[in-house]
């Protein structure tokens, strides 16, 4: 591959303005003839690789708390047209990095999905992931609307708000998430107001 | 490692310690008038032209945390590195006290993390003594700093509009950016309070000023650092082009431990630091010293700079450092504005930041606190980070949807993808920025016993609110509360009360912290000459907001700026005159 591929040039606007984004480890490392390894590409400082390696290499949930994770995921945002689930997107991945990266986070976490998979044995007899859909959706909505549910279950409620923050964070920080918001910015252009249709609307 | 003491050979016309707004200034001004100087600063080198420091324009997902400000305070793209904790860098507060110092470490310094915000002190700002009979003049006024202020906007280049309000006082404007959608909602919710809402002065090149930088692409993210030098920063506007005139010996890890004195002239020969990578000392000789190292630094060097002729610490005969320390006020309170629901989708960056802000508008002798305020504000169809889509359970069982069905608060599945789309551009945010009274009973001083990893003994702070502070958070939260409910919005949260003081931060947290090096024409009560100049040591001088009497409401960074600039030039002039 020639340096230039590596070049991406963003966009051309009407105003002649131009930015480039150079992928300086790639290049690096093909310069070198090493072996690509993916590296931060967005200005970290050694201290912070180091960090995000480390981070990266450990494993906090267990393969069953990460199915729990991905269950519910799912439910909270399923695919939906053109638009992929928060699953497809990789929302249970960031939702394991957050945990690591937060440690107070682990807590709520690990300890919500003990609450769940023990409801789910005390209603269904089994663990969460095991049951039907339908008995699934039944727990869900015993936990997922907040002025609705028993005190009981005030701690699957925590639980589930949490979860469904992290999958709305999770999914509308990709590129996926930027198309079902309609969010066209983060490109060089020239402000001129917002368009005059807009401010006609608010009799500005 | 070494023990031995390294000294460079040369004898510079000037040393600087560290490379924010002032040291970058002086770097700029004397340089350019041919004085052989060397920069030290405690961190790495950064441009923010340099690929690999950049974060502009990358996208959430490149960053695994999705921008979350686990390791950078104000988030992962965020330009600045350090923040109020630094590993082995500690500092301490007395028992009930508090106080936050955000550090940054590299080149550039606190300039890589600001909002751009470009005040002038209006000429009340630098009287407010005896206009109010609280506090302390300053020993100069609006008009000294007046040319120095023109020369600024000239070099670095700012935008704003020409309103002719006497204590706001005009600069030479680049024209400011359109309002968004909801800056309109707010400029009319104050022109029907009496409340002004004007454009926001902020150091962005709206149009290019020369050809060393280019002009803004609207991306909103000055916070990020600009691969265009499209705003201010210390390390591409100043320090940079210093270099080019090969003038600027720049040295970086250099944290310094002392300003070095001749014990029979009681004059500085330079200053020692520690190499931060290798930890050796190493000495620099120079013919004068400009502190720049941030209020607090500069204070805790020169108490450091012990001596048998100076054993109060250098420049200290008064007494008075690390006295007066102050930082401004702030509080704030966020909203949301049902008319803005399904928004028309447009692209709403803008320039980083406001577009618009308020001065303060009203008497305070009709108030029941001494000092006003200004507001910011936030709102706009931004790019998604962390948090983005949090707490939907708050607000989505309150609105009906387009076919008048309101669903309980909550829940799962498709209508999240809607209400996270209809809520989007919706909420608004308002903050309080404002003078605090200095007092003598505010400072940092020597932590006795205690150093950091460098052997350099560390600060510990004494820092109380007194209830003027508390009674302006108060009149905010009021102000805030009017100005939503103006705009047809409902204030988010419980109205901060007393229990709180009224949700006013902690002191350090809006970090703009000032006047631990006190200027003043009793040498008596000040450290420094009305040129920023010690009273004990002629060829000493400090350029960071250590020097600064009061910081009034308005941020300091132009004013340091200026200062800086005025003091550099007046070193050039008494050097010419043989007197340092």
């Amino acid at each position: 591959m020639k340096r230039r591929d590596l070049i991406k040039n963003i966009t051309l606007t009407s105003v002649g303005l131009a930015t480039a984004q150079v992928l300086p480890a790639q290049t690096e490392s093909i310069a070198a003839g090493k072996p690509k390894k993916q590296k931060s590409n967005y200005g970290r400082t050694p201290d912070e690789v180091k960090r995000d390696e480390k981070l990266t290499s450990e494993t906090f949930f267990t393969p069953g708390e990460m199915a729990v994770i991905t269950r519910l995921c799912d439910i909270i945002l399923p695919a939906e047209g053109t638009s992929p689930s928060a699953v497809q997107v990789g929302v249970p991945a960031f939702i394991e990095f957050i945990a690591k990266d937060m440690p107070y986070q682990q807590v709520p976490l690990r300890g919500g999905i003990m609450w769940l998979e023990n409801y789910s044995r005390k209603l269904f007899g089994k663990s969460f992931v095991a049951i039907t859909p339908a008995n699934q959706i039944t727990i869900v909505d015993a936990i997922a609307y907040p002025e609705l549910a028993t005190p009981a279950v005030s701690a699957g409620v925590a639980f589930f708000n949490l979860m469904r923050d992290l999958t709305l964070t999770g999914f509308y920080t990709t590129e996926a998430g930027f198309e079902d918001l309609g969010y066209v910015g983060n490109r060089p252009n020239n402000w001129e107001g917002p368009p005059a249709e807009v401010l006609k609307k608010f009799n500005f | 490692m070494t023990f031995q003491i390294k000294e460079t050979p040369e004898i510079f016309d000037v040393v600087i310690v560290g490379s924010g707004a002032g040291g970058g200034m002086a770097a700029y001004t004397l340089t350019k008038a041919g004085a052989k100087v060397c920069l030290l600063e405690a961190g790495s080198y950064y441009d923010p032209a340099d690929p690999q420091y950049i974060t502009q324009m990358k996208n959430p997902w490149e960053s695994p945390r999705r921008g979350a400000s686990s390791t950078r305070p104000f988030g992962d793209f965020d330009a600045a590195y350090g923040g109020w904790q630094i590993d082995g860098e500690p500092y301490s507060a007395v028992k009930g006290t508090e106080f936050h110092w955000f550090r940054s470490r590299m080149l550039g310094g606190r300039t890589n993390h600001w909002g751009r915000i470009s005040l002038r002190f209006g000429p009340n700002d630098f009287k407010r003594g005896s206009l109010t009979g609280i506090g302390d003049d300053w020993p100069i006024g609006y008009d000294d700093l007046k040319p120095f202020y023109d020369k600024t906007d000239k070099l670095i280049g700012i935008f704003g509009s020409v309103e002719n309000m006497f204590n706001e006082p005009d600069g030479i404007f680049l024209p400011p950016p359109p309002m968004r959608l909801h800056e309109h909602f707010i400029k009319k919710a104050g022109t029907n309070l009496k409340i002004p809402v004007i454009p926001s002065r902020l150091s962005i090149l709206t149009r290019p000023i020369n050809n060393e930088r280019g002009s803004c692409f609207y991306c909103s993210q000055c916070s990020r650092g600009c691969n265009k030098y499209a705003d201010f920063s210390s390390s591409s506007v100043l320090v940079i082009p210093a270099m080019k005139t090969g003038n600027l010996t720049l040295i970086n890890h250099a944290m310094v431990r002392e300003v070095l004195t001749d014990q029979a002239t009681g004059l500085a020969t330079g200053v020692s630091y520690v190499d931060t990578k290798t930890m050796a000392e190493v000495s620099v000789r120079a013919k004068r010293v400009v502190l720049g190292a941030s209020a607090c630094e500069s204070a805790r060097l020169l108490l450091n700079s012990k001596s048998a002729r100076f054993p109060q610490g250098l420049a200290n005969t008064s007494g008075v450092i690390g006295k007066y320390l102050n930082d401004s006020t702030g509080a704030s309170r966020s909203g949301f504005v049902p008319s803005l629901m399904n928004r028309d989708r447009y692209n709403e960056d803008g320039v980083g930041g406001s577009h618009i802000y308020s001065p303060w508008w009203l008497d305070n002798n009709k108030l029941d606190f001494a000092r006003g305020y200004h507001i910011e504000y936030g709102g706009g169809m931004g790019m998604p980070g962390y948090g983005f889509g949090m707490g939907m359970q708050g607000s989505n069982g309150k609105y009906p949807y387009p076919n008048g069905e309101k669903l309980p608060a909550g829940g799962y599945g498709s209508r999240l993808r809607e209400d996270v789309n209809r809520f989007y551009g919706a909420h608004i945010g308002m903050a309080g920025r404002g003078e605090p009274i200095p007092l003598e009973t505010n400072y940092c001083e020597i932590d006795p016993g205690k150093v950091d990893k460098f052997g350099i003994p560390t600060l510990r702070f004494h820092y109380k609110w007194s209830d003027q502070e508390i009674m302006q958070a108060k009149h905010m939260q009021d102000t805030f509360e009017e100005m939503i409910i103006e705009m047809g919005g409902i204030p988010l949260g419980n109205k901060p009360g007393p229990e709180t003081n009224y949700g006013l931060e902690a002191p350090g947290k809006i970090i703009h912290e000032v006047g631990t090096v006190r200027m003043g024409d009793n040498p008596n009560r000040s450290a420094l000459n009305k040129y920023q100049q010690a009273h004990d040591v002629k060829n000493l001088f400090v350029v960071d907001a250590g020097p600064f009497v009061t910081q009034g409401d308005k941020n300091v960074t132009w004013t340091i700026l200026a200062s800086a600039m005025r003091t550099s030039e007046y070193i050039i002039d008494q050097v010419k005159a043989n007197k340092i």
